[in-house]
């Protein structure tokens, strides 16, 4: 036993107040140190890193009186991985698939906001496609539904009610199937490339948008049955984990939960990319700032982004055939993709052509693959309207071919800050609810 | 694409492709150009914050080329000339009104007022920095939140940046001002050397920063002065180095796959 307390976010230095019992333990039971060191009913609980409720691995500190909790303090970094670290290591290119493996909800987002990063420190920001930027749009809100289906799903889940969860995760199951079709991949797409997309949309993509969109409407529609007027759903979710808008603002919250607090702040109205200031859609907001202020934004979010959905299909149909990629071939992997017998590669029309017709062909696709494009040394700063709050980028280049330096401002990362503000005084039970209605993905966390 | 098309840019991509590449920044092998050459019509002296040499990573191995021997200085947008264009003049000169009437002189507490791109026209891609003397964050990080005209009330986080060749101003803390009120974005940058790597933490202006400051040191040892509890976030209490540091390796072992070995990816055969 020593003197001084443990803060998950102090030091442990003795320089507490020596009257207040503090006491380092490892293993044994928690009931028995605790009796012994401090002999009254003061309980710290460890949620996580292995809970379901967390999310991955999140790991909460709780400091609990009876069913209320007193303190609640967050511990992260059980998933970090080094990702921004290991971009400094390969090219501009290479990158968007590291990135996209942060948040891997919503991969798209960190793919978009790295190469428009990337497209702002090559200068080419706007010479990029308008299929490109459309077909950027249509993933991204797409991805915005799929993530917060899950967010809707699991959050229902944690609550006991599966019916939800199933619902969610079976409509989810429709968009992943498209970005299956146009992708080849269901998550971790590095579909997104700097200068515009890795190639155009299959044939019959279109239709099989438009052929899903009833379908995900359908299950919608049978979430905000199941939740929206459920007393059950609502007595656990009205009032709780209530963040006001100046805690946001203070703690630079953003997202649903900015605008469950009234403020309709959202990037894709405050600071447009993609084109995102030509589509008609609107920002929901609400006042109540509680849990279920969320759950409904979320759903109306989904709506919202159905609309742009149906006004990008109608782009992509004017757009037929348009490039997808800038004209630059300094910057433009020449590689054109294919599905063949063995799944998808280059099309054996660009392997004709550089290993039967031009020697220079070949030259240029083994260097730009290989070495990749210099960038000119500068830093830039570029944020896209995350499903959880505002994704940020802050990419630096010393005029090589790698990054110098690529950080991303994770909106879970941020927002998990707001854990201790929302949960203290509240009941425990009301702690799963608080953070699921943050929708931290740990992936993007930890990074 | 014509071969002729391709030949342009094969022969873009094996060198310096000039589309991509800032004038100034190519060299002859063996030679540091001026670092004095203009990067945009507009703007002052520019920085060079290193150098990079060589072409192909390996030094020192019979390179037949030429190209290990290419030395070329890493610049970065020097100090803005007037008029910075858009809404970054009318800041800016509130800003020094504001800092004057709490006592702090702009020339002191603003080292560089830097706008990337400058361009004439200004373009609307261009980005406004402002480096801050270390002594003054606090003081303008408040200016700049609370004036009504700065109103940057949103703050999006800090990154840090280690140039090791940047003498003096080897670690930056750079922070990502956001203005819900007037729709703008100003970014400050605060310098520190690697020796005394100290700047005083802003969580009294913006308290979102608390994590922020705690992931920047944790990834480059920058010491946030006054933080409330500057512990490490993502890497483990007792990890020894700060990862995020260019002097740090990346790490990482051999994998054998089918028959080959393949190195870690720092120590592979590769081009800066």
């Amino acid at each position: 036993m020593t003197t001084g307390t443990f803060h998950s976010t102090k030091p442990a230095t003795d320089d507490f107040d020596p009257g207040v019992p503090g006491f380092e333990a490892s293993g044994g039971d928690w009931d028995e140190i605790a009796r012994e060191a401090i002999g009254e009913e003061r309980i710290v609980v460890n949620m996580g890193p292995q809970h379901p409720s967390t999310h991955g691995v999140l790991r909460l500190m709780l400091e609990i009186d009876g069913e209320r909790v007193t303190e609640a303090r967050c511990g992260i970094g059980y998933l970090h991985t080094g990702i921004e670290k290991n971009m400094e290591f390969r090219t501009w290119t290479q990158g968007t698939t590291f990135c996209t493996r942060m948040d891997y909800l919503a991969p798209f987002f960190q793919e978009t906001a790295f190469c428009l990063a990337t497209e702002k420190l090559l200068g080419v920001t706007d010479e990029v496609p308008e299929r490109a930027s459309v077909i950027r749009v249509l993933m991204m809100e797409l991805n915005r539904i799929a993530s917060h289906l899950v967010c809707l799903g699991t959050g229902g889940n944690e609550m006991g009610a599966t019916t939800i969860m199933t619902i969610g995760f079976t409509a989810r199951e429709e968009i992943l199937r498209l970005f299956e079709a146009a992708t080849g991949l269901r998550m971790n797409h590095a579909y997104v490339r700097p200068g515009g997309v890795a190639q155009d949309t299959p044939e019959g993509f279109e239709d099989q948008v438009r052929d899903a969109l009833p379908k995900i409407r359908h299950y919608l529609g049978q979430l905000g049955d199941l939740m929206l007027a459920n007393p059950i759903f609502k007595g656990r979710l009205v009032d709780v984990g209530v963040l006001n808008l100046t805690g946001c603002m203070a703690l630079g919250v953003t997202g649903p939960v900015l605008r469950s607090a009234g403020l309709p702040y959202d990037v894709r109205k405050a600071f447009p990319y993609s084109g995102y200031e030509t589509y008609d859609f609107d920002v929901p907001t609400s006042t109540d700032a509680d849990c279920f202020a969320r759950v409904v934004l979320r759903i109306e979010e989904c709506y919202q982004s159905l609309r742009i959905v149906e006004q990008c299909l109608t782009r992509l149909r004017d757009t037929t055939g348009a490039p997808v990629m800038v004209a630059d071939k300094k910057i433009a992997w020449p590689a054109q993709l294919a599905v063949g017998d063995d799944g998808q590669g280059n099309s054996l029309d660009h392997i004709r052509h550089i290993m039967g017709n031009s020697m220079e062909a070949l030259i240029h696709h083994f260097k730009l693959v290989t070495e990749g494009f210099r960038v000119p040394a500068g830093q830039t700063w570029q944020t896209v309207e995350h499903p959880r709050g505002e994704l940020g980028v802050h990419a630096v280049s010393d005029g090589g071919t790698k990054p110098y330096r690529a950080h991303f401002r994770d909106p879970s990362f941020n927002n998990l800050q707001a854990v201790s503000v929302m949960c203290e005084g509240g009941q425990v039970a009301d702690v799963v609810v608080a953070v699921a209605s943050l929708d931290p993905v740990l992936g993007g966390v930890d990074r | 694409m014509t071969d002729k098309d391709e030949r342009a840019a094969t022969s873009g991509a094996s060198g310096s492709p000039a589309a991509v590449t800032s004038p100034g920044t190519v060299a002859a092998p063996g030679t540091v150009p001026e670092a004095t050459s203009p990067v945009e019509g507009a703007a002052a002296a520019p920085e060079v914050v290193g150098v990079r040499r060589g072409m192909f990573g390996p030094e020192g191995s019979g390179d037949t080329s030429g190209y290990g021997g290419l030395v070329r200085p890493v610049v970065m947008a020097g100090a803005a000339t007037r008029p910075y264009g858009g809404w970054f003049d009318e800041a800016v000169d509130v800003l020094a009104e504001v800092l004057g009437e709490a006592g702090v002189t702009f020339d002191d507490a603003v080292e560089r007022v830097v706008v990337s791109p400058q361009t004439d026209p200004p373009s609307e891609h261009a980005e406004l920095t402002l480096f801050v003397a270390r002594a003054h964050l606090v003081a303008v990080c408040r200016a700049l939140r609370d004036d009504q005209d700065l109103r940057f009330e949103l703050s999006l986080g800090v990154s840090g940046v280690h140039y090791p060749e940047d003498v003096g101003r080897e670690l930056h803390a750079v922070y990502h001002l956001t203005s819900v009120t007037h729709g703008r974005r100003v970014r400050v940058e605060v310098a520190c050397p690697d020796a005394d790597p100290h700047v005083p933490s802003t969580t009294s202006v913006y308290p979102t920063n608390d994590w922020h400051e705690r992931e920047t040191w944790d990834f480059f040892g920058i010491v946030f002065d006054g933080h409330p509890g500057l512990a490490r976030i993502e890497m483990p209490d007792d990890w020894p180095g700060h990862p995020q540091r260019k002097d740090y390796p990346l790490g990482g072992i051999p994998v054998e796959y089918k028959g080959a070995t393949v190195p870690p990816p720092d120590t592979r055969r590769q081009y800066s």
